[in-house]
């Protein structure tokens, strides 16, 4: 059990480990990354059953799955942070002979992935997919998945959404990233998704609306989403997150969706940052990953 | 040996799967199935009754079927994720391509429907790309069974590999020749030996093949032929083996030219045995409606067709 003010710090630290992943790859996705840091700290690190000793069938374990690939540096900090990999290959991200990949793969055998993520829409239905197995197993423990909001523009979601509602798979907490932003601008400009609230709850499934950006508020809500499984009904969360939230220059705007910062501007967000478990050394010095 | 290539019957291929699938679940409890709103066409109605705790229907929504497919294999399930060809690959290739291959997952993709043997239903369903499709995703085993019994024993078989498999079978009945045939993953089947040219056909086309065959051995042609029902891996040493001998070849699949079994084969004798080689294949068209011996027939896929394309071959060696 980890207290709100730990919860909080480690946050701290993966916001820096998401800016500098970004920065020395110059490339990568610290808008969304930014935004979801809470939620993965708490999932990781307080409201989730699960072993770093990786094990791909997970069985006695809540798993985690990420739709929205590309917000993967929050992902493998969160993971290396927790134990799953050593946090010093947070330094390969994205660079050649990597297991720390663009957007998250199993391919190279990075702990802590179960599937890869990227062309958005598919993660739902493979977090469905192992909600099953859980159940046809009669493993008790849950299965979590975090979607983008613009993500939902893709089709396969909502057939994915009928089908859960319809079997009553009620072993799964599906979150959305509600932050109101994609790569071409607001979801409200782009394709607006309307009432989601009401689409989600016409669809059969429990609705919670809560806040990404707040540690407490954020435990005790998941904590709640948790005592609502197992009662006939997929769950869903609409958690309103600010993207590039943590970074005052990232705030309230689209155009840190896939945009790294220079070193100027690197160093203007790790001082808005607190180093609280110490930052990974780079240039990257272990054993590489090769083919 | 030509003459030992009979036929003890007919049935369809996508029989072959359901006989197989059912047989299968009695054996191995890990094995789940899914469809997408096709279970009776597929043959899944013993499975579903027997079953039915191990049976997702899906729905019209193919892409979540792929998706659910990879999450039960994650979860340490086998399953067997089914539909028509086309709605089983190019609806879904980006679904294949990222949440089975690329992540390496356990799933079997079976795909029943395929080719224009379809008949009635027309171009919309008869796909004719799905090889292709299937056999240039990495790590992917990609299988078109020639009867019931090789449809059979593919399904039992593909359980027992570890990886993504595509299983590629059709609907009309068919004549069954192969009981006396084993199947193993990734081993073609020298059907017949000869030395004068080397078939290699798969799926319905195989039998098209044996006629053909058949008839040229009246006029003294000698044919070898060898089934590739595996197009992925594709057996090269058996290959090479008959084509070093015969120095002449003819390939035969309900596919498209571009992309199929003949250039598979084509690519290999390329780079190893430059040989004269034909094929029948479909060239480059849509089909349509129709039986389905009307459809072989006018898309050049009939036993007329290999013959012509055996003398063609046998006139440039």
């Amino acid at each position: 059990m980890a207290t709100i003010q730990e919860l909080k710090r480690i946050a701290s630290q993966v916001r820096r480990d998401i800016i500098r992943q970004v920065h020395y790859a110059d490339s990568g996705h610290p808008g969304g990354s930014l935004g979801c840091a809470d939620f993965l700290t708490a999932l990781y690190f307080e409201v989730m059953h699960h072993d770093p000793k990786f094990n791909m069938k997970a069985e006695g374990e809540d798993v985690f799955f990420l739709s929205n690939g590309h917000i993967s540096p929050v992902w493998y900090s969160v993971l290396a942070r927790s134990g799953y990999f050593p946090v010093e290959e947070l330094a390969t991200f994205r660079k050649l002979n990597s297991r720390v990949q663009g957007h998250p793969a199993t391919h190279e055998g990075l702990p802590g992935i179960r599937v890869a993520s990227g062309s958005l829409g598919q993660g739902m239905s493979v977090a469905i997919g192992m909600a099953l197995a859980k159940k046809m197993n009669s493993d008790k423990k849950l299965v979590f998945v975090l979607t983008g909001d613009g993500e939902l523009q893709e089709g396969q979601n909502w057939e994915a959404i009928m089908f859960a509602a319809h079997n009553k798979i009620d072993n799964l907490i599906v979150t959305v990233d509600y932050n109101g932003q994609q790569i071409d601008g607001s979801t409200e400009q782009v394709l607006s998704l309307g009432n989601l609230a009401a689409k989600w709850a016409a669809f059969g499934w429990d609705v919670m609306e809560i806040q990404g950006n707040d540690m407490e508020h954020l435990v005790k809500n998941l904590n709640i989403a948790k005592a609502k499984t197992g009662q006939g009904k997929p769950i869903v969360i609409l958690m309103h997150t600010e993207m590039g939230y943590g970074v005052d220059y990232m705030m309230g705007s689209h155009k840190w969706h896939g945009k790294a910062p220079d070193a100027a501007l690197t160093e203007k967000a790790l001082a808005q940052l607190e180093e609280t478990l110490g930052d990974y050394p780079y240039p990257y010095q272990g054993k590489l990953y090769s083919h | 040996m030509l003459d030992k290539l009979v036929s003890t019957g007919k049935n369809s291929t996508r029989d072959g799967f359901g006989v197989g699938i059912y047989e299968l679940a009695k054996q191995n409890p890990d094995v789940v199935a899914l469809t997408a709103d096709l279970a009776g066409s597929l043959r899944l109605d013993d499975f579903i009754k027997d079953f039915p705790d191990r049976f997702i229907q899906v729905g019209i929504a193919e892409a979540n079927m792929i998706g659910l497919a990879s999450g039960l294999s994650i979860g340490g399930k086998i399953p067997y994720a089914t539909t028509f060809a086309n709605f089983a690959t190019g609806r879904v290739y980006d679904q294949i391509r990222q949440s089975v291959a690329y992540s390496h997952k356990n799933v079997k993709i079976c795909a029943s429907h395929a080719g224009v043997t379809l008949g009635e239903d027309g171009a919309t369903h008869q796909i004719l790309e799905d090889l292709g499709m299937m056999k240039m995703l990495p790590g992917f085993t990609v299988i078109n069974p020639c009867d019931f019994e090789q449809t059979r024993q593919a399904t039992l078989a593909i359980a027992e590999h570890y990886g993504p498999v595509y299983l590629r079978f059709g609907r009309p009945s068919w004549p069954i020749f192969t009981e006396p045939f084993k199947f193993e993953i990734g081993k073609a089947i020298l059907m017949s030996e000869g030395t004068d040219v080397s078939i290699f056909a798969t799926g319905h086309l195989m039998w098209n093949a044996i006629e053909a065959a058949k008839k040229l051995a009246a006029e003294g042609i000698s044919c070898e032929l060898i089934n590739i029902h595996t197009i992925k891996p594709l057996d090269e040493e058996a290959i090479l083996d008959s084509v070093s001998k015969t120095r002449a070849v003819v390939t035969a699949e309900e596919h498209q030219m571009y992309g199929g079994l003949g250039s598979s084969i084509a690519q290999l004798l390329a780079r190893k045995i430059p040989t004269p080689m034909e094929m029948v294949a479909v060239n480059d068209s849509f089909g349509e409606s129709g039986t389905p011996i009307e459809l072989l027939t006018k898309y050049g896929l009939g036993v007329s067709d290999v013959v012509t394309a055996i003398k063609k071959v046998l006139a440039r060696k």
